[in-house]
Parts: C-alpha cells; sequence; structure tokens
C-alpha cells in the first residue's frame, strides 16, 4: 500500500476584496515522488503551499503533510517540511553559512552534525567557493541553489518548491531541474513542486494536478493526461477572424474539440497530417484563408486548454489574482 | 527553554549585520551629540533657572538625551523587519521551528545592545562637554538600565507596527509625528517644574517622561532611589503590554497571508 505525504482535501481560502484563492481545491502526493501544481498566475498554487506549510491558515478545507494536520499540528509540520518560497528568503546580509547554520540550529541540530552537514550541501550546490561570502553579491541561480540548501539542512521528508525556476536564466534552469530530479531519486523526499512552466511540470513532476481559478480541474501523470486527449493537435492560423466557418468544420470526420479564438483555430484529429488537407479545402470552402497550419502530438498546453477552457497563455495574461 | 534558544541564535544573526557596520552606530549618534553639544551650550543659562537642580544644564541634559536617543532609534527598529517581510525572510522563519516570541525578541536584544553601547559613548561625551554623574558608575549603569527599558518597549511596538502596516513609508511618517511630542512632553530639555501645568500632567502619562525621571535620579541622585525603581516598574508593565501588542500583530500578520 502506498503512503500520501500531503493530502489536501477541499481547501478554501478567500482574502479581502472577494477574492477567492482556492475554491475546494483537493490532491494527494504519493511519498518520495515528485508532483506538480501546474497552473498560470494566480491560480492559487502559493497559496495553496502557503496552507500546506503552516504559513496561513485555509477558511475551510484541511491538509495534512507527512500524516500531521496542518492547522491542529503545524509544530510537528514545520519540522518535517523544506521549503523554498517564490520569493527566496535567504538573509541577504550573511553569508552562505550563516544562513545554513541558522536554519540547522533552529531545527535543532548538534553543532558536530551540523557542520559537516553544512559543508556537504555547500559543495552539493556549488557553492563551496562562495560559502563565507555575503548573499547580497550572489547572483540570481547562486542565491536560488542557496534558497534549496535552506531548505534541505534539516533533511525534510516533504520539500515544497513555489515556481523554482520563475526568473532564472535558461541554463540556470536546467541546472535546478537536474538538482530537482535527483532529490526525488536519490534521497526519496516527497517533492511538491508548483510552477506555471509547461515543460517544467512536463519533465519533473510524476504526478501532477492541474490547478485553474482555485481549483483541480485535472490530475494524473503528464503522459496520462496527454493521453486522454487522443490525436494530434491541430492548430490553423488564419489571416482574418472567422464567422461562420466552424460550421462546415464541424462535420468533418475525424475533427474534434474545435475552438475558435480570434485568429486562432484548435482542433484535434486523430491522424492531423490527414486530417489538413481537409480542413483547408473547408476553410477555403469558407473563403477563409490560412495564414499557417501546424500539427504536434498533444502537449500540456493542450491539456490545459481541454480541462480550463483557456490556453495557458489566455489564463496567465488574466492576473487578476495574486499569485 | 527554546524560546531563549532562539532568541540568542537571532539576536546573534543581528548584531551580526551591525557588526559589519559598526559605523551605522556612528552615524546614529550624529543626532544626539548635537542636541547634548550645540543645545546644551546654547541653553546654558537654563541651568541657572531655579527648578534645576544640577549643577549645570548640560548636566541636567545628558541623562534626558541618553533616554530620547533610546526611544527615538528604538522606533526604527521596524525597519529591518520591513525589509525581511519584504525579502520573504520572515515567511521562511514562520514556516520553520522558531519559536515566535524569538522571532521579534532577537529584533529587540539587538536594539538593546545597540542602545548599551550607544549610551557609554554618550555619556562619554556628556563627560568630556563638562558634565559629571555624581552617582558614579553605578549611577550610570541604572542610566543605561533604564535607556534599555525605555528602548525595548519601543522597539517592540516598532515591530508591531510594521508587521500591521507593512509600509516603510508609514512607519516613517508615524515616527517623524511622534518623536517630538514625547520628547517635549516630558522633562527631557527642562525642568519638570518649569512645565506649564497642563503639560507637566500630561506627561506623567508619557512612557518617555517614566524613564527620563528614572534615568535623571539614577545618574544623578534627584529623586532618590525609589523613583528609579517606581517608573522601572511602570517601564516594565509596558514592555509587557507592548510584548503582548506584538505577539498579536505577529498573530494578525500571519492571518492575512
Amino acid at each position: 500500500m502506498t503512503t500520501n505525504a500531503i493530502e489536501a482535501e477541499g481547501l478554501v481560502k478567500h482574502y479581502p476584496g472577494d477574492v477567492t484563492a482556492l475554491d475546494g481545491l483537493s490532491f494527494a502526493v504519493e511519498e518520495g515522488t515528485v508532483f506538480g501544481l501546474l497552473g498560470p498566475n494566480g491560480a492559487g498554487k502559493s497559496t495553496a503551499v502557503r496552507i500546506a506549510t503552516t504559513l496561513a491558515r485555509a477558511d475551510s478545507g484541511s491538509a495534512r503533510v507527512a500524516g500531521h494536520d496542518v492547522s491542529t499540528e503545524a509544530a510537528e509540520v514545520r519540522h518535517v517540511i523544506g521549503v523554498v518560497a517564490q520569493r527566496g528568503g535567504a538573509d541577504r546580509e550573511a553569508t552562505a553559512r550563516e544562513n545554513l547554520r541558522l536554519s540547522g540550529r533552529l531545527h535543532g541540530i548538534p553543532w558536530r552534525e551540523l557542520d559537516p552537514r553544512i559543508d556537504q550541501l555547500l559543495e552539493r550546490f556549488g557553492l563551496g567557493d562562495s560559502a563565507d561570502r555575503i548573499v547580497r553579491g550572489f547572483s540570481g541561480g547562486m542565491e536560488r541553489r542557496l534558497d534549496v540548501a535552506l531548505a534541505l539542512v534539516h533533511r525534510p521528508r516533504v520539500l515544497f518548491l513555489d515556481e523554482p525556476t520563475t526568473g532564472l536564466d535558461p541554463e540556470v534552469r536546467a541546472d535546478m531541474w537536474h538538482e530537482i530530479e535527483g532529490l526525488g531519486r536519490d534521497e526519496g523526499i516527497t517533492v511538491l513542486l508548483t510552477t506555471h512552466y509547461l515543460e517544467e511540470a512536463d519533465r519533473l513532476a510524476a504526478a501532477l494536478a492541474i490547478v485553474d481559478r482555485g481549483r483541480v480541474v485535472a490530475t494524473g501523470s503528464p503522459d496520462e493526461l496527454k493521453r486522454e486527449l487522443r490525436g494530434d493537435a491541430v492548430h490553423v492560423e488564419l489571416e482574418s477572424e472567422m464567422n461562420g466557418a466552424r460550421a462546415g468544420l464541424d462535420r468533418l470526420a475525424g475533427l474534434r474539440d474545435i475552438s475558435v479564438d480570434g485568429r486562432t483555430l484548435r482542433a484535434r484529429a486523430d491522424d492531423g497530417a490527414r486530417a489538413v488537407p481537409a480542413v483547408l479545402a473547408a476553410l477555403d470552402s469558407h473563403g477563409v484563408a490560412v495564414a499557417s497550419v501546424t500539427v504536434a502530438r498533444p502537449s500540456l498546453d493542450d491539456v490545459y486548454l481541454r480541462y480550463a477552457g483557456r490556453t495557458f497563455g489566455e489564463a496567465d495574461k488574466d492576473t487578476g489574482v495574486a499569485a | 527553554m527554546t524560546a531563549l534558544r532562539h532568541t540568542g541564535y537571532m539576536t546573534t544573526t543581528h548584531l551580526r549585520q551591525l557588526w559589519r557596520q559598526p559605523w551605522w552606530i556612528a552615524v546614529t549618534l550624529v543626532q544626539p551629540v548635537i542636541w547634548l553639544l550645540l543645545f546644551g551650550a546654547l541653553f546654558e543659562s537654563v541651568g541657572d533657572l531655579p527648578g534645576f537642580g544640577s549643577d549645570s544644564y548640560i548636566q541636567f541634559l545628558a541623562p534626558g538625551i541618553v533616554i530620547m536617543t533610546a526611544f527615538i532609534s528604538a522606533g526604527w527598529t521596524g525597519m529591518g523587519l520591513l525589509e525581511d517581510l519584504d525579502r520573504g525572510v520572515t515567511d521562511r522563519l514562520l514556516a520553520s521551528p522558531i519559536s515566535r516570541p524569538a522571532l521579534l525578541a532577537g529584533r529587540v536584544a539587538q536594539q538593546s545592545i545597540t542602545m548599551v553601547i550607544q549610551s557609554l559613548i554618550m555619556v562619554g561625551i556628556a563627560l568630556l562637554a563638562g558634565a559629571s554623574f555624581p552617582n558614579g558608575p553605578l549611577g550610570v549603569a541604572g542610566l543605561i538600565g533604564i535607556a534599555v527599558l525605555i528602548s525595548a518597549p519601543f522597539a517592540t511596538l516598532s515591530l508591531a507596527f510594521a508587521l500591521v502596516t507593512r509600509k516603510e513609508e508609514t512607519l516613517i511618517a508615524t515616527l517623524t509625528f511622534l518623536q517630538l511630542p514625547l520628547s517635549f512632553l516630558s522633562s527631557t530639555l527642562i525642568a519638570a517644574a518649569l512645565m506649564p501645568s497642563w503639560m507637566e500632567k500630561v506627561a506623567n502619562y508619557n512612557p518617555v517622561e517614566w524613564a527620563v525621571e528614572a534615568g535623571r535620579a539614577a545618574a544623578l541622585g534627584e529623586g532618590g532611589f525609589d523613583v528609579v525603581v517606581s517608573r522601572a516598574g511602570l517601564l516594565a508593565a509596558f514592555l509587557a503590554l507592548s510584548a503582548w501588542v506584538a505577539l498579536r500583530a505577529l498573530e494578525s500578520y500571519q492571518r492575512s497571508l
């Protein structure tokens, strides 16, 4: 039997000004896996992390982390979790080593164990040469690596990474991905990762929940989610906005899930390559000129469109709610 | 026990920050030294008025300036916390097993230790400027103890204020608004006997006045030992109240997350 390291059940959280950050969010994370909460800015991912890490309280619903209830056993939860928040949180006036020491001491690690542990972490995160430098002078990537090291000093059972690669250079991001993969694989730590990068969730998470407007709209492994979408994505850019043409397309064999948004038409087809000529012919017969056509294997973006009813890019632009 | 140990860690962390920029102590001393030397020289003849027990005005002024510096610089304690709040440092600590009071007490302790150093420097400057402290080193120690007792509650309230408002501008505006009235509604600069009677009555409820009376009594021997004890008691009660307010503010901060 597998056990869950994190269980969230019907979490609801409102903020003043009639903002609903979480609207009945539920998910479960199996022990020792990397789980992704994927969603655009403002979907409620960070709020979910704040509740699971005892920082914020849910208005209703419950969450358990490593078997402890986050609201009634907050102290126990804090001992077994590591948190890398979006804003980091290292003391920039102190050195990397001082930051790590403080964190270790607050977790009650004895000196004798702490110093070797810190050396090991500094080495592992490539900060060995900068251990005694003030964090203020660190690059973005170095500071992020220190944030992760800080969250690991006390060997947590569950690690929360809230948008760990946002704002990092592509190269640094790739390094960070490599580190995160290692955490789950080598150390058996359960990792909850929030991200609004589809490729990040695809690459790192064994299972994920797609979050939109404070609710989970789909769960599964990235492959399962993509498989559910049977067939290829057909993406047509039109020369002008389309009206009326859809009626003709609806009748085309093999084309499903058709949606039109301005000059963009999306649909699914069992065999994308074969469907294209028919689509072009149908559009042509309605007098709609086509700028480009793409056929792609399903991506998480398509999954998101299917469950959230809008594309990821649209949802991300719509940042009316705090992340 | 945990709370004390954690307060120790946090105090060390904050003190190290100060240790890395010791010139900061000098910068914050510029204003009080100006008060002490220029104001002291300008109003030298005020000391000749009846109502001043001391031999010279600067001697009367010195304990007052020590107290004034204590409560004014303590007011800025919230600024460091605001930066931590902004950078996510506070949130990271709140998700760790840190004792909640320690999160705030570390800053208050750092401020108190800074205050002791600053007070010693000011006493030294006052001595050079011709003041004397009739009660000797023990009296000066009493004065510094009182300075810590007025510094701690103001530092604590500043932290509470920072947690609730979370805006530097609001903290700066509130402090500049409060500093002068609290200073002038006390016998910091002038003997209580020479204040208008309504002001003297108001001053009785001003914690700064409690500290000035106690500090002066300790250092100069004016008013006697019971003034030191009774005012110190009032200040301790004020500190306890401030601590209660600050812990409520920390809870309200967390509720807002």
